[in-house]
């Protein structure tokens, strides 16, 4: 474990893309899910975002992605408080890729041309295979691709808007092992092309795999280096 | 008494086809009879009410001001009946009004800018209530419509909303259709018509004394207003209700599941 942060160390790259600052949140009953979370996001680095379920990570990358607004504290992106910004730029800018695939109905032509409707065919076959699908499935109908295609074409269509950063919701959740490296992989090869990834994840070997940081949320808060590193080795206890 | 007045005798003699119903709730155990008296006492009295309350509107020395006044308590009256029947849309009160009030001020505007029906009081109180007793059930239709669909499709309506797409156009896929549906019966309606039933109105004039060929010429424009005005509420209604449930950043609210 300690490796895996010492290998993180070593391959961030400076500059901070997406900043959490002090940053609580209550759902509209009041509950409150986040309790002054800080956390950045650097250019070309996977951040890895892990913790038991119900810690709030979902919740954090919804922030990210201004599909929520914070309670308390500040969200940046490049320095600059989200809410100052255009929320649909930022969305294009900050990409989030949900934890199950969805696909909208009609072809996948017709889900990238969501992302971006004036792209070319050209365009749609780059990203398609930039994500490493076959550019013959232009004219498939979405709903029939597997649950790997899906979530590659998401992710293609996610990078249409040509992000800076990509938030990924545990996004191999439902993937078999094979699907879930290729997903990885392309985490990796995204994060080296210089965008930064928020990555949630539980699975211990696969956060070993892909991260360059490790934040660890407990009960809605940044984990001590204590607990993030017992909840680690609780974790490794528990690999087959 | 002309033969198309058909007096106390006639409504008396008329009772006798509710007697049947209720003959046949009692035979079949349907546990109607309540009902059924209570839905035709209270029709009886309600229509009285307002058949005395027509004819002070309607008398020709009397303002056409009146007559407004009665399509106003109409628009207010149909705003709570269309947030009793869908109490889980929010702020469907002002929606359903104002959706009615604009239903009224397009329709009746065309009617009487274009001198299909003279403007008096006789004109606009029926006008009016056929329009807005038509759009009432439409707006239920798609207010509920909207609701459920963008409930259901939450994670899709998100999955747009965090590619930078604007709240109406992540929400239109599913808005169109909920405006299709509830615009699909009365077109239909408007297809059947003649060939499967024959509508009130026309019904009304023909058993008053009228020659069929007029009495299917008021009928065509009365249907072509209604379809028009479905057409308009349905919009407002869609509209109104799907901007309500975005904020102003572009955030889908949360909202509560429509019952069915």
């Amino acid at each position: 474990m300690l490796a895996v942060m010492g290998t993180a160390a070593n391959r961030v790259d400076n500059g901070v893309q997406l900043q959490f600052d002090a940053v609580s949140f209550s759902a509209p009953g009041g509950t409150k899910l986040l309790h002054r979370v800080d956390l950045s996001v650097d250019r070309g680095a996977v951040t890895v975002l892990a913790g038991p379920s119900g810690a709030g990570k979902s919740t954090l990358l919804r922030l990210g992605n201004r599909l929520e607004v914070p309670s308390e504290g500040l969200v940046r992106f490049k320095g600059t408080d989200l809410t100052a910004l255009d929320p649909q730029q930022v969305r294009r800018s900050v990409g989030m890729i949900f934890q199950r695939p969805i696909p909208f109905p009609g072809s996948v032509r017709s889900n990238l041309a969501v992302a971006d409707a004036s792209a070319t065919d050209s365009a749609f076959v780059a990203v398609l295979r930039r994500v490493g699908l076959d550019p013959t499935m232009l004219d498939r109908v979405a709903d029939d691709l597997s649950g790997g295609e899906a979530q590659r074409m998401c992710i293609a269509r996610t990078l249409l808007t040509q992000p800076e950063v990509i938030l990924m919701d545990e996004p191999t959740s439902s993937l078999d092992p094979e699907n879930r490296i290729g997903i990885e992989d392309l985490a990796r090869e995204l994060a080296h092309e210089g965008i930064g990834v928020i990555w949630v994840s539980h699975d211990l070997s696969q956060v070993q795999r892909i991260a360059d940081r490790i934040e660890v949320l407990i009960d809605g808060r940044n984990a001590t280096p204590v607990e993030t590193l017992g909840y680690l080795d609780q974790e490794t206890e528990g690999e087959p | 008494m002309s033969d198309t007045q058909i007096g106390w005798m006639g409504v008396t003699a008329s009772l006798m086809l509710v007697a049947i119903a209720i003959g046949l709730s009692l035979w079949r155990q349907l546990h109607l009879t309540r009902s059924l008296l209570w839905s035709s006492a209270r029709a009886a009295v309600q229509l009285l009410l307002v058949g005395f309350a027509l004819r002070l509107v309607l008398d020709s020395k009397a303002s056409v001001w009146w007559a407004w006044l009665w399509v106003v308590v109409m628009i207010v009256f149909a705003g709570f009946t269309i947030r009793s029947r869908a109490k889980e849309v929010p702020g469907i009160l002002l929606l359903g009004t104002i959706s009615m009030l604009t239903v009224v001020v397009v329709s009746l505007s065309v009617i009487f800018g274009f001198h299909i029906f003279p403007m008096q009081g006789r004109t606009i109180v029926p006008l009016a209530g056929m329009m807005i007793g038509n759009s009432m059930t439409a707006c239920v239709l798609v207010g509920r419509r909207i609701v459920g669909e963008l409930s259901d499709k939450r994670d899709e309506v998100e999955s747009r909303l965090a590619l930078g797409l604007s709240w109406s156009d992540a929400s239109q896929p599913y808005v169109r259709s909920a405006l299709r549906t509830a615009l699909v019966p009365q077109i239909e309606s408007t297809k059947a018509v003649g060939l499967v039933f024959l509508p009130g109105a026309m019904t009304g004039l023909v058993l008053a004394g009228v020659d069929a060929v007029n009495a299917v010429t008021v009928q065509l424009a009365i249907m072509y207003l209604i379809l028009g005005s479905v057409a308009t509420s349905v919009t407002v209604m869609g509209i109104g209700l799907t901007r309500q449930m975005f904020s102003s950043d572009h955030r889908m609210k949360p909202i509560a599941r429509a019952s069915h």
